[in-house]
Parts: C-alpha cells; sequence; structure tokens
C-alpha cells in the first residue's frame, strides 16, 4: 500500500478540500491503484534526460521574443465582475473575517 | 441521414447565395432541431437566441446589401462550455460554475463569429474537460446520436454529439489527452487537435495549461479545414500562440498523396486493442495505400510509458489551475464560519467526483517529497516521447493509428474503474504530450454499426498534411470501409 488515509487527508487540506471518509477511502484505494500503475515509470533510466518545460519553443516559432511591450491599457471591468460574484460588496469581494479585531 | 439535416458550410453558402433560405430562418431551424432532439440527447447546456439571432441578422443585412461574405457566413455553431462567452452562461460541466457568465469572450469566439459563424448555445462536457466518456459532466451525460445507449466519448461529447446529430453544422471542443479526437471518433465525424500554439487559448478556461488545445468538429474534412483557417494564428493575449503563418487549409485539399509515407507504429497494435478497431484501422492503412501513400514500420519505443506521465502532467497542472476555484469571486459557494472552511467547503461539495480525484492526485504528485519522483520523472518522460514523434518524422510525413483502442461503449459500463479509464487514452495522449496535431476520421464501423475512428498525426504545425490525407481517406470512402 503506498498511500494511507494520512496521505489523503494531508492532501486534502492543501488543496483546501472537504471530503466525506467515504470519498477519503475510495481515494486512497484508486490513488494507490494508480500510483502503482505510474510506477512502471521507474522501468527508464532517466537520469541523462532534460524535462520537456516548455512545448512551442522560441525556435520553432522563428520569432527570438514572444514579450509585447509593457504598456499601460485601460481595463474598467469592475462592475462587470462584481455582478459575478458570489457575495459583492462593491467594489470588493465580501468573505468571513479573517482578521480578529 | 436525410439532405435536410446534413447542411455542410459550403451547403449554407450556397442556399444564402440563391435567397433559398435566410441566415434567420436557418438558426430558426436549428433551433428547432435543438428543441427536437436535446432532451433526449443532453447535448446543449445553454442556447444564446439573442446572439444568434442578432448575427444572423447582420449576415443577412449583408446579403441584402450585397457584401461580400466572410468564410463562415451564417454557419450555426456550437461552443463547448469551457470556452468563454461573454454574457452566455459557461459551467465547465461544473456545479462550481454555476450561474457564471463571462465578462468576455475567448479569442476563438471572436474569430469564429467575425468569420460569420452564428453561436447557437453551450455544449455538455465532461466536468472541467477531465474524462472520456462525458458521464463526468455535473448536468447529466450526453448520449451518442448513432446510438443513444452509448456514450459520445469525452471529454467534448456535447460538441460532437451536436455535429454528428445535425444540431450545429461545425462545433469547438477542446483536447488535454484525446478530448477532441476520441468523441469524434465514437460520434463517426472528423475532428481535429491542432499543434500546441497554434489556436489561441485565451478564454478558454484552463484545464492543463501546456496540454490544452482548441479545435474543431465538422461533418467534413474540408468543413473542419475551413475552420482551422479561422481559427489559427497568434494572439497577442496568449503568449503560447505561435507567429507562424497560417496557410488556407482547404486549399491543401484534392492533392495527391502519391510517394508520402505513412508510419504504422506496431507500440500501437499491441495488446489492448480492439479486435474490430485493428482491422478496420488495417482497412484504412490499405486504403491510404492504395491512393497512394507507401508504408512505413516505425517504433515509438516509449508509448507504453505515455498515460502514465499524462496522468502526472495533467493532474499537476489541473490542481494548480483549479486552485482558482475557491467560492470567493465567482461561481458558487458554500458559506463557511472561517475562510478555510468556506473553501473546503465550496470545493468539496461543488466539484464532482473525478475532478476531486485528479487535484488529490495532482497536489500529491507536486507535494514535498514526491516532486522528483513524480512530476519531474513525467516532464522527463515527456522528453522521450517528444522524441519519439520527432525521430519517426525524419522517416514519415505522418503516422497512423487507431483513435481508440475500443469502439464506443455503454452508458455506465466503465465509471467504476478510473485507472481503466485511463489506460483507454493511450493512442490519443502520446499527440498530446509531444504537441503535435492529430486528427481522428471515420474509418469503417463495429459489427454492430458504431463508428471507428482512425487518427492521422502530423509533425508540429503540419495541419496542412493531416488535413490533406484526412480529406483523400474521406472522399476514398473511409467511413463506409
Amino acid at each position: 500500500m503506498k498511500i494511507s488515509r494520512e496521505d489523503v487527508l494531508k492532501v486534502a487540506a492543501l488543496a483546501n478540500l472537504e471530503l466525506t471518509d467515504a470519498e477519503v477511502e475510495t481515494y486512497r484505494g484508486q490513488l494507490d491503484d494508480i500510483l502503482t500503475y505510474i510506477d512502471k515509470l521507474n522501468e527508464i533510466d532517466t537520469s541523462c534526460i532534460e524535462p520537456m518545460t516548455q512545448v512551442v519553443t522560441a525556435s520553432a516559432d522563428g520569432s527570438t521574443s514572444t514579450l509585447r511591450e509593457d504598456v499601460v491599457v485601460r481595463s474598467d471591468v469592475i462592475t462587470e465582475v462584481l455582478r459575478g460574484a458570489p457575495d459583492p460588496a462593491p467594489l470588493y469581494f465580501r468573505v468571513p473575517r479573517v482578521i480578529e479585531k | 441521414m436525410s439532405a435536410a439535416t446534413a447542411w455542410t458550410i459550403p451547403e449554407v453558402r450556397a442556399a444564402l447565395d440563391a435567397r433559398k433560405i435566410s441566415a434567420r430562418e436557418l438558426v430558426n431551424e436549428f433551433y428547432g432541431r435543438i428543441d427536437r432532439r436535446n432532451p433526449e440527447l443532453n447535448v446543449y447546456l445553454a442556447l444564446s437566441p439573442e446572439r444568434a439571432y442578432a448575427q444572423a441578422d447582420r449576415i443577412d443585412a449583408a446579403i441584402a446589401s450585397g457584401d461580400a461574405l466572410p468564410s463562415l457566413a451564417g454557419v450555426p455553431l456550437a461552443v463547448k462550455d469551457v470556452i468563454s462567452t461573454r454574457g452566455i452562461p459557461t459551467t465547465c460541466g461544473s456545479r462550481i460554475l454555476e450561474g457564471y457568465r463571462p465578462p468576455y469572450d475567448a479569442t476563438v469566439v471572436t474569430r469564429l463569429e467575425h468569420a460569420g459563424a452564428i453561436i447557437l448555445g453551450k455544449t455538455n462536457c465532461d466536468e472541467f474537460a477531465m474524462g472520456s466518456s462525458n458521464e463526468n459532466s455535473a448536468y447529466g451525460p450526453v448520449r451518442n446520436p448513432v446510438s443513444p445507449n452509448h456514450v459520445p466519448g469525452g471529454s467534448s461529447g456535447g460538441s460532437a454529439a451536436a455535429v454528428a446529430a445535425g444540431l450545429a453544422v461545425v462545433a469547438l471542443g477542446t483536447d488535454t489527452g484525446g478530448s477532441i479526437r476520441q468523441p469524434g471518433s465514437f460520434c463517426g465525424i472528423p475532428a481535429i487537435m491542432p499543434s500546441y500554439g497554434r489556436v489561441s487559448r485565451y478564454g478558454l478556461i484552463a484545464f492543463a495549461s501546456s496540454l490544452d488545445r482548441i479545435g474543431p468538429f465538422a461533418r467534413t474534412v474540408r468543413d473542419a479545414a475551413t475552420v482551422m483557417s479561422a481559427l489559427a494564428g497568434r494572439d497577442p493575449a496568449d503568449s503560447t500562440s505561435a507567429a507562424i503563418p497560417v496557410p488556407d487549409y482547404a486549399a491543401a485539399l484534392g492533392r495527391s498523396l502519391a510517394g508520402l509515407r505513412i508510419g504504422i507504429p506496431d507500440d500501437y497494435f499491441a495488446e489492448g486493442l480492439d479486435h474490430e478497431v485493428r482491422q478496420k484501422v488495417e482497412s484504412g492503412i490499405r486504403l491510404l495505400e492504395k491512393l497512394g501513400c507507401r508504408r512505413v514500420s516505425i517504433r515509438m519505443p516509449n508509448t507504453d510509458y505515455a498515460v502514465a506521465a499524462y496522468y502526472i502532467i495533467a493532474t499537476a497542472e489541473a490542481s494548480s489551475n483549479l486552485a482558482r476555484y475557491d467560492g470567493v469571486r465567482y461561481g458558487a459557494r458554500v458559506p463557511g464560519a472561517t475562510l478555510i472552511e468556506m473553501y473546503q467547503k465550496t470545493r468539496g461539495r461543488k466539484f464532482g467526483a473525478e475532478v476531486k480525484r485528479r487535484i488529490v492526485l495532482g497536489t500529491y504528485v507536486l507535494s514535498a517529497g514526491y516532486y522528483d519522483a513524480y512530476y519531474l520523472k513525467g516532464q522527463k518522460i515527456r522528453s522521450l516521447i517528444a522524441r519519439d514523434f520527432r525521430k519517426a518524422f525524419e522517416q514519415v510525413d505522418a503516422i497512423i493509428t487507431p483513435t481508440s483502442p475500443v469502439p464506443p461503449f455503454r452508458l455506465g459500463e466503465r465509471t467504476s474503474n478510473p485507472l481503466e479509464m485511463y489506460l483507454a487514452d493511450i493512442y490519443t495522449v502520446t499527440g498530446s504530450l509531444a504537441g503535435v496535431p492529430g486528427i481522428s476520421v471515420p474509418s469503417g464501423k463495429t459489427s454492430g454499426g458504431l463508428p471507428i475512428g482512425l487518427q492521422i498525426y502530423g509533425p508540429a504545425f503540419g495541419e496542412e498534411r493531416v488535413l490533406q490525407l484526412a480529406h483523400a481517406f474521406e472522399q476514398a470512402g473511409g467511413a463506409e470501409l
């Protein structure tokens, strides 16, 4: 067994995810299966292989830079963005108190 | 399929030009069909009639004043619900975004509307595009229009089914590990995943940013090519979109295949491949040979490691991308006594089972002590898979594989074992990791009449080649093999 109940709870806490006891048990078993399967990657020696961190490289698209000029543009979206918020208090998003008095 | 349901882009244009139908009447016709079929198929999650009729009226006005029409004028379009559409509900198939209306349009939406397309509505999909059957949608599964007891594939199942059922002429899907190609295969229509960087992802709600791509479903390869020309190209709003010139993809169609080398990777025709799928894909390869292609046996030795590498990288990126759903700025909120409790309850109760499973896995592979063993290892294997493709394309012009190792399966048949579902992504995740383009085209049917797909991979930014082969295959009767 690669994964314990405590491992799942620790990861769920890192991910801010409330899980029921039943979910913890189900995911524990399923992750165990998946990680056991993933272990097959250890069949390959990758000590001399570079990780692939970019898909389209600068050389592939023939350009040396994809960075644009740093120009200030007006972004007037506050009203529209707040319209989609669960608890707006213009001009802010309201959340439960985080700072004690 | 009766002629009345089988609109293609050239047929729409011909009917508009001949004044046989107005764009407004065409929209009426499609909404009528949707009213009749959607209760059974569950293809559309939201319709956008106000926007559709406004666009139709602009097209009709252009026709009335004799203006030149753009390439997709009046073409009814369905958009997968992970792509942002201003003011139109966009849920990603999730309860956590119930009621969310984006304040802006994705670049692909702007581009297709600019080309004259008419957005009918948003299509159902696996939650946050995570799934291969469309059974992970919070709004119920989509049924396969070819056989309603079967899944349409996923995650872009709604978009594939919309086109296959004649509820849109073309549709946009997204592909992270096969989510365009596999539902295209299951629903019996052409479906293309462009190269990474070919189409802007601005406004696509992210699943795995180094893998996500947007591409079209269509009734014909020619239609897919026409949509691709409108979609492709550099977008200043997406720094990963490439500044490579966009060809007229439809112009490449019809060129002879004589002398093209097609690579057949032995590693893809191994254990686990369904007997009928193997037979029909082999018939498909023989058809390509008859059309002048030269068959070359190739090796892609790291194929067997692709699914494991994919599920490390995709879930790691997803766990990071989905951290933004916390009940603060948009979508649903479940109240809690503290901020953290609010986050935990909102995410725990509004995300579905598959999304939570992937967040847990992705967080695990990125967590302290496991990063090197899993995430870094996955990225190294990704290098090897990309190298397999580069080496293959030194020898061949295209690679031919099955799209899926299995034909469409029944609803509920595969939901109990997630790993088994992941393993069926084997032929599509390889190209996702490598960044190359791939198309699925219909290649015969099972004895039970279910569609089978043949996949054609090309080198990065080689969409023209892929479309040329797929078009010739389709015209030579590939679907009826």
